[in-house]
């Protein structure tokens, strides 16, 4: 059993004018104690919704989330409970999830108060404790967020998750209000805290040459459904999905070889009216007949990966494999 | 090789509670046609005001010194009113966030063609066939109808391609783009550096392009300046200053970037903070992150000299030489 286990989650948002726009339409990811699993896709394709559902800020229509065994329940008017506290959550902006008028300290000890987890008297060398875990200096605690820098604030953030001692936290895009030097410092602290305290991390970002060097499993969404889980390693050195593929192509590199990088053609459709077959379909430099009508399952392949694309499935890889052969 | 837009000992200081700050500190660069020219630098380097001032664009309170020559004369000591001949005909500027830089409640036609009418005189009907011109230009799908349209109805991808119309749209000789793509999901952001590339070739545009992301940089720039602190810190072609960094600073920044052939190596940030301009260090601003500072590095500031492979770099300890000396 994973730590945290979303199996086939639909999240459905309704317009105005009341159609459902299914932002995650049945994905599924499981993430394991210690384990930092990263969750890559472009803008709109239900990353955020799916993280959101992780930790029950919006309800699921369909499927389930499960954390430590238990159902996660939808955050309601009612205080979070008890068992779920151990489930947390890291915004990708902290100059607007930290409290600009309260002090860092009486922030970070927030958790204590409301999880009356902690004798008042050992408050204070907690919050000390919890700022160098961190990589801050502990007279930081007297300060406000406004007198800190982007890449402070968003350690005071992970702070504030690590203070109710949880076993699981989802990250938001946490690096991409961040400098790219400063970007560094908070990418290495996720991966010494996940090894050091068991953590097991959802980390959502838009890039994935990040998530490349934090991440142990990289999931790749498309409009709603996971395309491809993998290894991070072997995502990358051969991705299966052409999604996949398009994501690492679109890559700049910084090697001063003044290489464009390549652009994926067309736009993500809308989500309401999601093209038939293969989501991706419109869009797929390999697509076949196939593609239009039928829509592949994320399906189970060597090395702990999966895919859900008809190249790669079984017949279709054999015949492959036959039309070379003499 | 001429220069269209010659940079000379550029500063802009803006007056404070504490006194004149220096937001810019002495920068000099030339932009020649069809060439893009790469400005890097983090948050707070002055980058930004350092492209406001050549469009005349600076906050009120705000004093220039140096010079700023494009086709014989000075774009800072202009008056308003040639000034306002000179934007969108001679340079047009595109901003990170096309959200907020196109009118929400204008319709495209209204906002491509107001320049055309305004500036070069056009009938609403030449007006009109030159505005579907543009938007084809930038491979805008069904131009006509596009021009109907209100900015929320396209994609971040599609408005970023609108804004560029808009700044091309009275045939401007130097395009300024800040941070362009930074708002965009990688597979969009290398479709429009592909559009730039096809601008600066096709109508021999030249562009300076502004950003922190030295793999956008290194994929589109000819030539580039990184910038720390308001000074320059290293300048020269894109191929050696990417390629083969040789400031402290520049390395420090190639090397926090998740690399493509070494995943599995831990980033490497550039310890502390970006130095504000109202807490600028003394002598080289950088010494209080470079691990190659010595004692002197503190009081003199650097000179900007030209090292033998046609860059400039402000360093008296080249790296090199400091690792050759251990």
């Amino acid at each position: 059993m994973s730590l945290l286990e979303m199996r086939d989650v639909q999240v459905v948002y309704q317009r105005r004018d009341g159609t459902p726009v299914p932002a995650v339409a049945g994905a599924s990811l499981d993430v394991n104690a210690g384990e930092i699993v990263g969750l890559v896709g472009e803008t709109g394709c239900g990353k955020s919704s799916l993280a959101k559902a992780a930790v029950g800020l919006v309800p699921v229509a369909a499927g389930t989330v499960t954390f430590e065994g238990r159902a996660v329940h939808v955050l309601g008017r009612r205080a979070r409970r008890p068992s779920e506290r151990r489930l947390q959550l890291v915004f990708q902006n902290p100059y607007e999830s930290i409290n600009p008028r309260r002090t860092v300290g009486a922030q970070v000890a927030d958790a204590f108060a409301i999880g009356r987890t902690l004798p008042k008297s050992s408050w204070r060398p907690r919050v000390e404790d919890l700022l160098r875990r961190v990589g801050l200096p502990v007279d930081l605690a007297r300060r406000f967020p406004h007198q800190l820098s982007g890449g402070q604030r968003q350690r005071i953030a992970i702070a504030r998750a690590l203070a109710a001692d949880p076993a699981m936290i989802v990250l938001d895009e946490p690096l991409s209000a961040l400098d790219s030097s400063v970007q560094a410092q908070v990418a290495n602290l996720l991966v010494d805290l996940a090894r050091d305290l068991h953590v097991g991390m959802l980390l959502i970002s838009h890039d994935l040459a990040i998530i490349r060097h934090v991440a142990h499993r990289t999931a790749v969404m498309y409009l709603g459904v996971v395309v491809e889980t993998a290894p991070t390693a072997q995502l990358w050195s051969a991705p299966m999905h052409p999604y996949t593929q398009a994501l690492i192509d679109a890559i700049p590199h910084a090697d001063g070889a003044g290489h464009l990088p390549v652009a994926l053609t067309g736009e993500i459709p809308d989500p309401a009216r999601p093209p038939s077959g293969c989501r991706f379909h419109p869009r797929c430099p390999h697509v076949m007949d196939r593609c239009l009508t039928d829509v592949p399952a994320l399906e189970e392949k060597a090395g702990g990966r999966r895919v859900a694309c008809w190249l790669h499935e079984e017949h279709v890889v054999a015949h492959r494999a036959a039309g070379v052969a003499p | 090789m001429t220069a269209l837009l010659s940079v000379n000992d550029l500063h802009v200081w803006l007056d404070t509670a504490r006194g004149p700050l220096a937001i810019v500190d002495g920068v000099s660069f030339d932009v020649a046609a069809g060439q893009v020219f790469g400005l890097a630098g983090e948050s707070g380097s002055g980058k930004t005001i350092t492209a406001l001032a050549l469009l005349g664009l600076l906050p009120a309170g705000a004093r220039t010194g140096g010079s700023a020559t494009m086709a014989g004369r000075d774009l800072l000591a202009m008056t308003s009113s040639a000034r306002r001949r000179t934007r969108g005909r001679e340079i047009a500027m595109v901003f990170q966030d096309p959200t907020s830089s196109l009118h929400p409640m204008l319709t495209i036609e209204r906002q491509l063609t107001e320049h055309l009418r305004y500036q070069l005189g056009l009938s609403a009907k030449d007006a009109h066939r030159r505005a579907v011109a543009l938007l084809t230009d930038v491979r805008i799908p069904d131009p006509e109808a596009a021009m109907r349209g209100y900015p929320h109805q396209f994609s971040g991808g599609m408005r970023q391609r609108i804004q560029i119309a808009i700044g091309l749209a009275c045939e401007p000789r130097l395009l300024v783009a800040d941070e362009p793509t930074t708002a965009l999901d990688v597979t969009v952001q290398a479709g429009i550096l592909r559009l730039l590339h096809r601008l600066c070739q096709e109508k021999h545009l030249a562009v300076i392009l502004i950003t922190h992301d030295l793999g956008v940089l290194s994929s589109l720039a000819d030539t580039v300046t990184v910038m720390y602190a308001g000074r320059v810190a290293e300048s020269g072609p894109t191929a050696q200053v990417m390629g083969h960094a040789r400031h402290p600073y520049t390395r420090g920044l190639v090397d926090a970037l998740p690399h493509p052939e070494a995943a599995d190596r831990a980033l490497v940030p550039i310890a502390g903070d970006p130095a504000g301009p109202e807490s600028r260090p003394s002598g080289c601003a950088f010494h209080p992150r470079c691990r190659y500072a010595k004692p002197s590095c503190r009081i003199a500031v650097p000179p900007l000299v030209r090292v033998d492979d046609g860059r400039e770099m402000a360093c008296p300890v080249d790296p090199l030489v400091a690792s050759m000396a251990r």
